[in-house]
């Protein structure tokens, strides 16, 4: 098999066979393998979105099980959080641009990183094992004992699966680390990083400190499942409080790790299309640092009504407000940035201000939940379900549609149809408001999150955010088919089509296997547009 | 199609607080949100590329002015922080006078005893205008316990006790929901708050039916054989209370990972050879009573566990 090569001397044409891309250590050629990697689960994690909401349409249980509905939307949590949102955009467009924005041939450890790839496709196919074999009943938060003694799913697979993927994570944050650490070309210090650097090496640390937690508590679990050694079993004097203290541990952190790098593409790609220096560069990226170190100290705010104590949920809800300092310095940092520039509306530029808007708003829906009171009522009913997705589909996966669509010209070297992108993304931030929006009233009405039947009181609002699917589901594939068409019959891309400062697009498109032909030397601050350029410190 | 509807009943006398609460929240985000609405929109009309807006004096970093706002409007939200800490601490101090509940959460039904003994499945009986406090346990895995008309959820953990209080202020029936995923049937586990005037209650708790008379001797069986020593509420040895358990799929630690449905062979089975199917969560000490117990009596035990059921009456 020989894919087209889209360029002169790049780094597709080093090799052309199967094997020249399996066996390969170029940083760009892994991030494809991570992309077409991501973009099928992604699509896997989609079909079982689509089912469920094709049976929430009405009321009864008519379409699938029950327990065939707890097996999808387990499979859906499971997929889209580790399977797609935690390696989006580090794996893919982080592990193609860290070392081109740094000035650097390639990751510090080019083999971990080939490794790191392998693993995470050894530990898929656990999980996809225990999908074909019958599925998983636990959701994805796996919470004990239903996980450890109750379900009759392929709970030991799922958690396998999940277990063996984390270290792929953790050595994509550790090469992150240390490249961006040892691999700076002359002249780049750390106050002329471009904040997706930042973003990159903030989601690393957490990964590198959160995911461990993550592995013993499935390590736990696991053995709780097969041996009965009861730790999260109450009959045994285990505790099943426990389990969610450590599973939020990590997982609450793993909300940074999702977003982050998003939070990073979009302060690329608003400077460029306002042509105006990021604003207030420095206090963005200690944001990013401050969000990485908050986000460990907020887990307790998933447990308001587990039995923990009254007095750990005031002391967490306290601790939720003020995570979203950091968020809200970003969001007020982006809409500053337009103001006096020269506004230009190109595809990325669409998605990286609906990603502005989706963000707050998910944000501002995470202060209800903050809010203990509050939270008391809407904790585990459909208003949570917005919220996150909210945060994770309008804020993460349309930043990930961002970053693909303006770096796609660097990546390829092609150019993709500006038409078809902006109908995409017209469609795609209509079609999720109509999908979660109706979410929160049926949050807000009491409708109990996970539920395979309802009180037919709640159906409008459940057909509205189905038709929403609908058009979601056609706006993702759309991306799809003309990225795709883009990549081997799109008109070839300029070195620079958006004029953008930054080192990446100071080499060809797409680059040469070793990035850059001369050393590049950095010489002044990043977001150099409109003749500025943003503060810089020594 | 059913009508729409926009707002939760609203029921006990947490509800109003909440939702004043609610809508402080619903202003603050909306008023945040319209401004940042606002900047990006209009800044993004007035700059557009080419416009000729002037753009002079444009700088990259903000100074105070950008903490400043930011500092103004958490301080704000630190008063909101304040307001939801103390509704939630008010969660633990019912007012004098309640009337306590024991609920028992299980795959996947309510089961609700009240002080003089009365139990109701999947449906809970109370007065209007006076505090109830339910103490939850559950017997397999969490649960939540959550009626949106109340603004009320608390979880039910199994080896923990936790607490809820409510005070209904409207009569009428409300929504019951299991808001923790509890597995197969989570969505079915679903009943009804049943709010009564004082005086109906009064009366309803003193007139409840009586049992039929094979369900009747299968009761006196039940405790003269000793099964009540372990299946009831008060039993030091732990086993399934057997409310509802008839007509359920039940999971099995052995054979690993199994679920029946317990329909009549299983009780006559378990009751026989109990070794044979162990229900999840228990260990296996029942002893058989195969030999010990008259092929007529067995069915009278039956037939009350099935009485344990809704549904499940001779």
């Amino acid at each position: 098999m020989t894919l087209a090569a889209p360029d002169r001397s790049s780094y597709w044409r080093e090799g052309a066979g199967i094997r020249s891309w399996l066996l390969t250590t170029d940083h760009k050629r892994i991030a494809w393998l991570y992309l077409t990697s991501l973009t099928a689960f992604f699509f896997i994690g989609g079909a079982a979105a689509t089912l469920i909401r094709i049976e929430l349409v009405t009321p009864q249980g008519d379409l699938v099980s029950d327990d065939v509905y707890n097996r999808l939307f387990t499979i859906h949590g499971i997929v889209m959080v580790w399977f797609f949102l935690v390696p989006s955009i580090p794996a893919t467009l982080g592990n193609f641009l860290l070392p081109l924005m740094l000035g650097a041939k390639d990751l510090a450890f080019p083999r971990l990183n080939l490794a790191s790839w392998y693993v995470f496709m050894f530990g898929s196919c656990f999980t996809l094992y225990a999908i074909v074999a019958g599925g998983v009943d636990t959701g994805w938060t796996f919470y004990a004992p239903l996980s450890t003694v109750y379900s009759n799913g392929h709970v030991s697979m799922a958690a396998a699966g999940v277990f063996i993927v984390g270290f792929s994570t953790i050595m994509t944050g550790i090469n992150f680390i240390v490249t961006t650490h040892k691999l700076r070309a002359p002249g780049q210090t750390w106050f002329r990083l471009p904040i997706f650097v930042w973003t990159l090496y903030a989601t690393s640390v957490v990964m590198v400190l959160a995911t461990p937690v993550l592995a013993a508590t499935l390590l736990l679990l696991v053995l709780d499942r097969i041996f009965g050694i009861g730790v999260f079993d109450p009959t045994k004097g285990g505790d099943p409080l426990l389990f969610q203290n450590l599973f939020w541990f990590y997982s609450h952190p793993a909300v940074y790790i999702m977003i982050l790098p998003g939070m990073g593409v979009v302060s690329e790609v608003i400077p460029c299309f306002a042509r105006r220096p990021l604003f207030g560069y420095k206090l963005v990226a200690y944001s990013s640092i401050g969000i990485a170190v908050f986000g460990f100290l907020v887990w307790g705010h998933h447990m308001f009504v587990s039995g923990q104590s009254t007095y750990a949920g005031v002391v967490f809800s306290f601790l939720s407000f003020c995570v979203a300092i950091p968020s809200a310095i970003k969001v007020f940092n982006w809409a500053m940035t337009l103001r006096k520039g020269q506004v230009s509306f190109d595809t990325p530029m669409l998605y990286a201000l609906g990603f502005v808007g989706l963000f707050a708003f998910g944000g501002l829906a995470g202060l209800f939940l903050a809010a203990l009171g509050i939270d008391v009522d809407l904790h585990d009913t459909y208003f949570v379900i917005a919220h996150f997705h909210y945060i994770m589909v309008g804020g993460m996966v349309t930043a990930y549609m961002a970053g693909l669509h303006f770096w796609w010209p660097k990546i390829t070297g092609r150019m993709y149809s500006e038409w078809l992108g902006k109908i995409a993304a017209g469609l795609m931030f209509l079609g999720f408001n109509l999908t979660f929006f109706p979410q929160f009233i049926l949050g807000w009405l009491g409708m109990p999150r996970r539920y395979h039947t309802y009180p037919p009181e709640f159906q409008v609002w459940n057909v509205l955010s189905s038709a929403g699917a609908v058009v979601l589901a056609f706006a993702y594939a759309m991306p799809l088919l003309y990225l795709t068409w883009a990549l081997f019959w799109g008109k070839r891309a300029p070195n620079n089509p958006w004029e953008a400062s930054g080192l990446e697009w100071q080499t060809t498109s797409p680059p040469p296997e070793h990035n850059f032909d001369v050393q590049p030397v950095v010489t002044g601050p990043p977001y150099q547009y409109g003749g500025q350029a943003a503060e810089e410190t020594a | 199609m059913n009508e729409i509807i926009l707002h939760p009943a609203s029921a006990s006398t947490a509800a109003p607080g909440f939702d004043v609460l609610f809508l402080a929240l619903v202003v603050f985000s909306g008023l945040v949100g319209l401004v940042l609405v606002a900047m990006i929109v209009g800044w993004s009309i007035k700059y557009r590329r080419g416009s000729s807006a002037d753009r002079t004096g444009a700088t990259a970093h903000g100074g105070g002015l950008e903490l400043k706002v930011v500092g103004g409007l958490f301080v704000v939200a630190f008063g909101l922080f304040g307001w939801g800490a103390w509704l939630f601490v008010g969660r633990d101090f019912p007012p004098p006078g309640a009337i306590h509940i024991a609920g028992t959460a299980k795959q996947w039904m309510w089961s609700f005893e009240h002080d003089n003994g009365e139990k109701e499945l999947n449906t809970l009986h109370i007065p209007v205008n006076r505090p109830v406090v339910v103490d939850l346990v559950s017997q397999d895995v969490i649960h939540s316990m959550f009626v949106p008309a109340f603004r009320i959820k608390q979880d039910a953990v199994p080896g923990l006790t936790t607490r809820v209080w409510f005070e209904a202020t409207q009569t009428g029936s409300f929504d019951l929901f299991c808001a923790q995923y509890c597995g197969t049937q989570h969505s079915e586990m679903r009943g009804q708050i049943v709010v009564m005037p004082q005086a109906d209650f009064a009366k309803w708790l003193s007139t409840r039916p009586t049992d039929q008379s094979l369900v009747q001797q299968g009761a006196a069986l039940f405790r003269n054989l000793g099964c009540s020593g372990c299946h009831e509420n008060s039993a030091t040895v732990r086993a399934p209370d057997l409310h509802g358990v008839y007509g359920r799929p039940v999971a099995l630690t052995s054979p690993a990972h199994e679920t029946v449905i317990a329909d009549d062979q299983y009780i006559r089975d378990s009751i026989l050879q109990p070794a044979k199917q162990v229900a999840a969560g228990y260990d296996p000490v029942m002893p058989s009573y195969d030999g010990l117990i008259a092929p007529d009596d067995l069915e009278k035990i039956v037939a009350y566990v099935k009485s344990l059921s809704p549904g499940g009456s001779p």
